[in-house]
């Protein structure tokens, strides 16, 4: 099950975060994307089911669930 | 195939919209609809003054531009002229409740054969977070930096309540996208107007509650929360009317 | 050729039953309520749509949409009316959006009378929205000239892509008169055009039709080309100038006071004073050329106005203040009469 994040897409909102069941979404302050947004992040990518609430709760359609 | 991916009618486009601002998630389950219709060849959208004026770019399907508060005029316009085309107008409270209230009231009570999905997030965002006619009692606003007196500024507006009461509605249904279920719900109830569209049974409106981080001065999942605390209980959801009177 | 006896206002809408026209989109106000009307009973025999909206506003944006989509169609109204769809014609012309607009002048401002008046010129040559906006505006002054110039009208407005209003006045909307449409011509099938919005079909790409333009460069770009193409529009003014070769003074009139010239100028014609008359039939552009070459000989200009005086402006402004203007207007609702007209020939003669 595979968490992508389009990168430039992201702005940082956090949403997905508060709808991830398995809190493993949090932001990462090492890089900023072309907007100058920080962006999401998936800390553990064992632990994510596929379930897409991320995806389902992103307001830039910028989370893909492979 | 992902399990969860862009859908063709969502132009592939960065959007202006503030981070956290739920309009991109409507965009996305109106397109999701489209696709799943098969209609984005077919649909004309008519999107007025507003944060959601500039839909014309993200959704693939024709668009004509309208007037603050014209929307429900512009959509009649295109459906009387076009009956065999699937049209959507896309307002925000301001645009349908405010301003466009006589248009969008007698578009309903004509039952004209085209779906007004009007997304509340009780207050004007593009032109910086002023009052809307749903914004809530005690609300701050630009122009209630006070919070809202009803003494003064009246009462939010119900609308599907209101709009329940025209006997050319088919469908009067207010959902929201604040989290994953309500968004499933509030696709559900956009493709069932469109399908009530496409069988040209009258007019069908939704309503959807949604946030604006921006101007409500909080961050984007604060929003949400606020929206469930304080938006739901006044606006409640659900189906507040179904059927069109023949 | 066959001439029935029509009413003005529904003799414009026959017309544009005949001209293609395929939506109807008004709200009830005298004097022009008889357009509407007619409508009603005959637009769908020719599978056209007749819709009574909720306000003048909301009807000027269902033209609106409805001619976003390549659909011809028009509305009526008059000078109150024309006032709440002066938004949506700006938006109009801001989307190059084309539709025929009736509108019957009537005696204001407010709420004023039902009586005939032409205080509106200004409002459709000058006033007819927010920005730049200038759009054709035709006045007839007889009902057969409504029908012929409302047949024009369709075609004149999808040929520049622009309103084009026809301007009347209480009075040529009510009277009757004998009216020819021509031969029954068969209707030609229209194809949708290629800007309209029409539903991509999977087949190009998708469209946008908006007045919105944020970027000083796409604005200005639009602007200039609309002007390049009213350009077009100035080489279709049309006018009539009668015994003006000779004449001392020109009157000039448009609409109704244009025939109430024609017997001021028999009369002092018949008393020996030498009178020509001018008649704007595009009222914009103002047909600067023919006026000033109907009035070069001319030692003075009468303007005739249902009003305080709006077309005279536009009258100097064209004869570039080369000779003395005058201005002779009834307001209110009254007609002004040819004896008058003559009295007013007579007290600038003396001053000759």
């Amino acid at each position: 099950m595979k968490f992508k994040l389009d990168f430039e897409r992201c702005k940082g909102c956090e949403v997905c975060a508060s709808a991830c069941p398995k809190k493993i979404l949090q932001m990462q302050h090492e890089r900023i994307n072309k907007s100058g947004y920080n962006t999401i992040a998936c800390i553990d990518e064992s632990a994510c089911t596929g379930c897409a609430l991320c995806a389902t709760m992103c307001p830039d359609c910028a989370i893909i669930i492979e | 195939m992902p399990k969860f991916s862009r859908p063709k009618s969502l132009v592939d486009k960065q959007t202006h919209f503030c981070p956290g601002c739920l309009h991109g998630i409507i965009h996305r389950i109106i397109a999701e609809v489209i696709d799943e219709l098969d209609v984005e060849g077919t649909t004309i959208g008519v999107f007025p003054v507003g944060c959601g004026v500039f839909g014309y770019w993200y959704l693939g399907c024709d668009t004509v531009s309208a007037s603050h508060g014209r929307a429900c005029a512009v959509a009649t316009g295109v459906k009387r002229a076009r009956p065999d085309r699937l049209v959507f107008s896309y307002q925000g409270d301001g645009d349908m409740m405010a301003i466009g209230t006589g248009e969008a009231i007698h578009a309903a009570a004509r039952g004209e054969n085209f779906t007004s999905i009007f997304v509340n997030n009780a207050i004007y965002g593009m032109t910086g977070g002023q009052m809307a006619p749903t914004s809530m009692p005690g609300q701050k606003t630009q122009t209630t930096p006070f919070g809202r007196d009803t003494a003064a500024a009246g009462f939010p507006i119900k609308s599907v309540e209101m709009f329940a009461t025209l006997d050319g509605v088919a469908l009067a249904q207010r959902v929201s996208v604040h989290d994953a279920k309500h968004v499933r719900e509030a696709k559900a109830a956009i493709k069932k107007a469109f399908e009530i569209q496409l069988r040209g049974e009258g007019f069908s409106v939704i309503e959807v509650l949604s946030t604006c981080p921006t101007n409500w001065g909080m961050t984007p999942t604060n929003s949400i929360k606020w929206l469930e605390e304080n938006m739901i209980p006044y606006y409640p959801l659900g189906v507040t009317k179904e059927g069109a009177v023949k | 050729m066959k001439k029935t006896l029509m009413k003005g206002n529904e003799a414009i809408a026959e017309a544009a039953i005949r001209a293609g026209c395929k939506c109807y989109f008004g709200y009830p106000i005298t004097p022009q309520n008889e357009i509407g009307a007619y409508l009603s009973q005959h637009l769908h025999k020719k599978g056209g749509t007749f819709l009574q909206a909720e306000s003048e506003i909301g009807a000027i944006n269902m033209v609106y949409g409805c001619a976003a989509t390549g659909t011809r169609c028009m509305t009526s109204s008059s000078s109150p009316g024309i006032s709440l769809k002066t938004e949506g014609i700006s938006y109009m012309v801001g989307a190059d959006l084309p539709c025929v607009i009736v509108s019957v002048q009537r005696g204001g401002p407010g709420l004023g009378t039902i009586q005939p008046s032409q205080a509106d010129y200004m409002q459709a040559t000058k006033a007819l929205g927010h920005g730049d906006v200038h759009v054709p505006v035709f006045a007839p002054c007889s009902v057969q000239e409504m029908v012929d110039i409302t047949t024009e009208a369709f075609d004149l407005a999808d040929e520049f892509l622009t309103p084009v209003v026809i301007l009347l006045d209480g009075l040529l909307g009510q009277m009757m008169e004998p009216v020819s449409f021509g031969d029954d011509a068969v209707e030609q099938k229209r194809e949708y055009p290629d800007w309209a919005v029409t539903g991509h079909e999977n087949k190009r790409e998708y469209r946008n039709i908006t007045s919105l333009r944020l970027h000083p460069e796409e604005l200005e770009e639009t602007l200039i080309a609309r002007q390049a193409r009213m350009e077009g529009v100035k080489a279709r003014t049309r006018s009539q100038a009668v015994n003006c070769e000779d004449a001392d003074i020109v009157v000039v009139a448009y609409g109704t006071t244009a025939r109430v010239i024609q017997s001021a100028m028999e009369m002092a014609r018949a008393e020996g004073f030498k009178i020509g008359t001018f008649r704007p039939i595009t009222v914009a552009p103002f047909p600067d050329k023919q006026i000033k070459a109907a009035c070069k000989n001319a030692k003075q200009v009468l303007v005739v106005e249902m009003s305080l005086g709006q077309m005279v402006h536009d009258v100097k402004a064209a004869l570039e203040f080369s000779v003395p203007v005058e201005f002779y207007g009834r307001q209110g609702g009254f007609v002004p009469g040819p004896e008058e007209i003559f009295e007013k020939i007579k007290e600038m003669t003396v001053s000759l």
